[in-house]
C-alpha cells in the first residue's frame, strides 16, 4: 500500500513536507490506520505520533487519514483507503508540534471554559446526588466524549477563530451540564455563552457529528444549547 | 464569554433571534409582492404603483428595508470575523476588519437611506 506521510521536526525542517513511502499489508488482512503507523515506525523510529490504549477508548491516536478525521486505532484499511492510497495528516487547525503530533492547548483552554464540572451549591448530601433513571438519561450520548479532538479540529468554525468559538468537544461538554438534573448553574453557564462566538459560530455543518468515532451528535446538542439560550433570553 | 463591540446587537442571541426573524419578514414581503403578480399577471407600472404606495405596503416596505440591512450586515459582519483573520492579514487584520466593515456599514446605510427615498418618496 501507497502512504503519503506529512512529517516535519521543527530542529530539521524549515517547512513541512509529504513523505512517500510504501508498507507491505499482508494479503487478506484488514489492518487498523494504526498498525500501518506502527509498521512505519518500525522502519523509522523519528516518526512521532500519538497512541495508548489502541481500542478506541483514549483518544490518543486522532489523525486525518485521506482527509477525514478519526482514530487510527479503529479506523480500518478498508475504510480509510479503499483504493489503496493513504495520505496521513495531522489533526487540522492546531499548531504541529512534530510529525503527526499537534498541540492541543487551544483545545483543552476551551473545554475549559465550559467549566467541565458539576455545579451544586446545596450542601452534599450524606451519600451521593441521586438522579431519576429519566434524568440520567437525558446525559446519555452525551458524557461519552473522549476528548479525541476529531471533531473540533473538523471544523471550520474552530481553524478560523479557535481562541473564540467554543467548539463541537467543549459544547457537547457543555450541554451535557446543562442537561444535568443535578446541576444548578444553568443561568450562568447560559450568560457565559450568549456572545457572538462561543456557540452561535456553529453554522451547523456537522462535520463534528460525520467524523466522531464514539458516534455523538454535538450539532444537535449545540442546537439543544442554542434552543435553551432563546428560551433563557426572550 | 466573548465580548465584541461591532456585532450587531453585542450579543450572539439577539443577533441569532435578529437573523431569523429578518428572514421571516423578508420572506413575507416576497411572498406579498410575488403573490401580487401572481394574482395580477396582466397589471401594469400604474396598478403596481398605486398598490405598492399604499400605506400598509408602505409601512411593510419600509419594515423590510430595515430586516434586510440587520441581517445583511448580522451575516456581513460573521463573514468578516471569520476570514480577515491575522491567519491571512498579520498584523493588520484589524485594520482590513474594520476597513471592511467601515464599508459594508456605509454601503448599508446608502442603501437604507435610497431604499427610503424610494419608498416614500413615491408616496
Amino acid at each position: 500500500m501507497q502512504v503519503s506521510l506529512y512529517r516535519y521536526d521543527p530542529d530539521q525542517d524549515v517547512k513541512p513536507h509529504m513523505q512517500h513511502t510504501s508498507v507491505e499489508v499482508p494479503e487478506g488482512s484488514d489492518l487498523m490506520v494504526l498498525d500501518v503507523l506502527e509498521m512505519l515506525k518500525a522502519e523509522d523510529p523519528s516518526l512521532s505520533f500519538r497512541r495508548s490504549c489502541r481500542e478506541g477508548v483514549c483518544g490518543s491516536d486522532g489523525i486525518n487519514m485521506n482527509g477525514k478525521n478519526g482514530l487510527a486505532c479503529i479506523t480500518p484499511l478498508s475504510e480509510a483507503a479503499p483504493r489503496g492510497k493513504l495520505e496521513l495528516r495531522p489533526l487540522p487547525g492546531l499548531p504541529v508540534i512534530r510529525d503527526l503530533v499537534v498541540d492541543l492547548t487551544q483545545f483543552y483552554q476551551q473545554y475549559e471554559k465550559v467549566k467541565p464540572w458539576l455545579i451544586n451549591d446545596a450542601a452534599p448530601p450524606a451519600q451521593e446526588r441521586l438522579q431519576s433513571p429519566e434524568d440520567r438519561e437525558k446525559l446519555d450520548g452525551l458524557y461519552e466524549c473522549i476528548l479525541c479532538a476529531c471533531c473540533t479540529t473538523s471544523c471550520p468554525s474552530f481553524w478560523w477563530n479557535p481562541d473564540k468559538f467554543v467548539g463541537p468537544a467543549g459544547l457537547l461538554q457543555a450541554y451535557r451540564f446543562l442537561a444535568d438534573s443535578r446541576d444548578t448553574a444553568t443561568e450562568e453557564r447560559l450568560s457565559d455563552l450568549e456572545d457572538p462566538f462561543s456557540v452561535f459560530r456553529c453554522r451547523g455543518i456537522m462535520n463534528c457529528t460525520s467524523v466522531c468515532p464514539r458516534d455523538l451528535n454535538p450539532t444537535r446538542a449545540i442546537g439543544k444549547i442554542k434552543a435553551m439560550l432563546v428560551t433563557h433570553g426572550t | 464569554m466573548v465580548t465584541n463591540v461591532t456585532s450587531f446587537g453585542r450579543s450572539g442571541l439577539s443577533d441569532f433571534v435578529l437573523q431569523r426573524v429578518s428572514a421571516v419578514v423578508l420572506g413575507a414581503f416576497g411572498l406579498c409582492v410575488g403573490g401580487w403578480f401572481a394574482v395580477n399577471p396582466d397589471a401594469g407600472q400604474a396598478a403596481f404603483a398605486a398598490w405598492f404606495s399604499s400605506t400598509p405596503m408602505v409601512v411593510f416596505a419600509t419594515l423590510s428595508v430595515a430586516a434586510l440591512v440587520a441581517h445583511a450586515w448580522i451575516g456581513m459582519w460573521t463573514v468578516g470575523t471569520d476570514y480577515l483573520r491575522p491567519h491571512y492579514f498579520g498584523r493588520a487584520s484589524t485594520v482590513v476588519r474594520l476597513a471592511y466593515q467601515g464599508l459594508t456599514a456605509a454601503l448599508l446605510f446608502g442603501y437604507l437611506v435610497w431604499a427610503l427615498a424610494v419608498i416614500w418618496g413615491a408616496r
